[in-house]
């Protein structure tokens, strides 16, 4: 490719709204969020609703200042990539409407992009020699994917939820044991206090397909423990009851993730999400990973959670491919992997 | 002056382009798809049939709401971007009162109702008044949402004070129909199909008086108005116990 290519991303899936300027997929020139949290936080979670009223009051401020802080005009844009699916349908179309808004205005060329593919995407911001094949886990408050990414935008899902996400079990068991919304930030600093061996919870096993997430009898299995203890008048420690959930999500999803590296035969592993930041998940990954001589790479945190730097990398490898989207762009709240 | 003119607060989208007294193009569909698959081919289209040059556009003239939270919002998305892209202000315009200038001049009194859900509609009552320079809209009851048995009772006591019959319109005439029937005691009708439903040419006229009168505002200030908090603030200010995140999007129609 001679010529450089600049992308404007947006990003408006959930309760971030995000815009972003990278530079031939691998460069951030910007990379802004608008994060709405403290608007869901008193709700215990995301208010559908709420945070597609959110994204239309900032939407394009927060485009304004991707701009400027990268110091480009729409003029010098070369593509728009913007996130159409999965996601919340009324806080999608927010970022769909304006991105095709402003292609039609200017011009330019549009890409829709699949929010999952951003987030895999995310690890080549900071890993320029990274390239695909690799295995690649996904893990936040709505996706639990272990995928195989064959080739850019080529990918198979060999493992993913049957039931709740990685991120929705944190949020679940945090709001049980009255830490509150968000989840996993808060539970994993309660855990660093408590001891991950002190109650033993069950790590799920799904039958017959053994790269499957499960984690809603683990969430169960908290919820119990907290009853039982309530009926038994004992306190709980929270910190321990913190601690040993982690554990147990987390040596589930190392466990899955190295097993499927080995039976790839890849020597390159990826993690991606907001559950990516987990600081237990990135310890014990780093250990395994070292041990078993895989290669081990992770955002990071700013890039793990959403935003659209990624989108612009995903856009950016969709767009070289040749992959145009049209005005009639529509949001996919249900989008799968690896789908147009 | 040359604006495009914006509604998807309903069931149609519409989009027109028009230059002072002249509508050049207006494209109005009430179809099964999403205003998100429809609105911006058509406005591509009628750019193309006749050969717009956007950068002669002066603003973006836009139904607010009130409607359904979703269509005022791909609505709003798509005004802002334009607005953003092409460097040019918006022009704000009350759905009810843009559906209102589609009986521009008229000597009945005007209800639009829209179907609100939850029993209600978003409605308000106007009439024209003659002035200098033309006529101009008189308002009896602000945009709000109503049950429509209150509606029918307010708008008759109206046509009561003021001698005018009342003509209805809007995509909640469908589904109060006969309730209006049963219950109105004063002379009525229903508008006709060429304008009964919002059309983007209609307001288009009135939205360049608010420009010419200073009246607009840039991308970052312009957000829908409702009428409505979300479900959850609601539920949370009626005090009423409910916690978790397993809320339904409430949209409002």
């Amino acid at each position: 490719m001679d010529k450089d290519i600049k992308i404007l991303s947006i990003e408006s899936s959930c309760d971030e709204t995000a815009a972003a300027v990278t530079v031939n997929g691998r460069e951030v020139l910007s990379n802004i969020i608008y994060s709405q949290i403290v608007f869901h936080e008193e709700y215990g979670g995301v208010v559908p609703e709420i945070a597609s009223r959110k994204h239309i009051e900032k939407i394009n401020q927060v485009i304004d200042r991707a701009l400027k802080e990268a110091g480009s005009t729409l003029d010098d844009i070369d593509a728009i990539a913007v996130t159409y699916g999965p996601g919340l349908v009324g806080a999608l179309l927010v970022g769909v409407s304006a991105a095709k808004a402003i292609a039609f205005a200017k011009n330019i060329p549009l890409v829709g992009v699949h929010h999952i593919e951003g987030h895999i995407c995310a690890n080549f911001i900071e890993n320029r020699e990274l390239e695909p094949p690799f295995i690649c886990l996904v893990a936040s408050g709505g996706h639990s994917h272990l995928v195989s990414v064959k080739d850019y935008g080529v990918y198979e899902i060999i493992g993913r939820t049957r039931d709740d996400a990685a991120g929705e079990a944190f949020d679940k068991v945090a709001r049980a044991i009255g830490l509150g919304y968000p989840g996993g930030p808060k539970i994993d600093k309660a855990a660093r206090e408590g001891d991950p061996d002190s109650i033993v919870f069950p790590r799920a096993k799904v039958e017959g397909s053994e790269y499957d997430f499960s984690f809603s009898g683990l969430k169960s299995a908290v919820l119990n423990y907290l009853n039982q203890a309530e009926m038994k008048g004992e306190t709980v420690n929270t910190a321990n009851v913190a601690a040993s959930f982690q554990k147990a999500v987390v040596d589930v999803l190392v466990e899955h993730s190295i097993n499927a590296v080995k039976m790839c035969g890849s020597k390159k592993f990826a993690i991606a999400g907001g559950v990516a930041s987990n600081t237990a998940l990135r310890t014990e990954l780093e250990r395994r990973c070292d041990m078993e001589g895989i290669e081990f790479y992770r955002p990071s945190p700013v890039y793990c959670t959403d935003n659209a730097a990624m989108i612009g990398t995903a856009g950016y490898y969709e767009f070289i491919k040749g992959a145009r989207s049209g005005y009639d762009l529509n949001a996919v709240p249900a989008l799968e992997l690896g789908k147009r | 002056m040359k604006i495009i003119a914006i509604d998807c607060s309903g069931l149609v989208a519409s989009v027109a382009i028009v230059e002072d007294d002249n509508l050049i193009a207006e494209y109005n569909v009430q179809y099964k798809k999403t205003h998100s698959q429809t609105l911006l081919p058509m406005l591509d289209e009628i750019k193309r049939m006749t050969e717009l040059d956007l950068s002669t556009v002066d603003a973006i003239a836009l139904s607010k709401g009130p409607g359904s939270f979703t269509g005022l919002r791909i609505g709003s998305a798509t005004a802002k971007g334009l607005s953003q892209a092409l460097d040019i202000p918006i022009v704000e315009v009350g759905t009810l009162e843009g559906l209102s200038c589609n009986l521009y001049g008229t000597a009945s009194l005007v209800c639009p109702i829209m179907d609100a859900r939850r029993n209600q509609v978003y409605t308000g009552i106007f009439s024209y008044e003659r002035k200098e320079d033309g006529f101009e809209l008189v308002t009896h009851l602000k945009d709000c949402a109503s049950g429509i048995e209150d509606l029918i009772d307010k708008v008759s006591d109206v046509s009561r004070e003021t001698g005018k019959d009342v003509i209805f319109l809007g995509d909640g005439v469908p589904v109060f129909k006969e309730v209006i029937a049963e219950r109105i005691g004063v002379p009525y009708s229903f508008a006709p199909a060429h304008m009964n439903r919002q059309r983007a040419a209609s307001f288009a006229p009135l939205a360049m008086r608010y420009f010419e009168k200073g009246m607009a505002v840039s991308c970052f200030e312009h957000a829908p108005e409702y009428l409505r908090l979300s479900q959850a603030e609601r539920e949370k200010y009626e005090g009423i116990a409910n916690k978790g995140s397993n809320y339904k999007t409430d949209d409002g129609k």
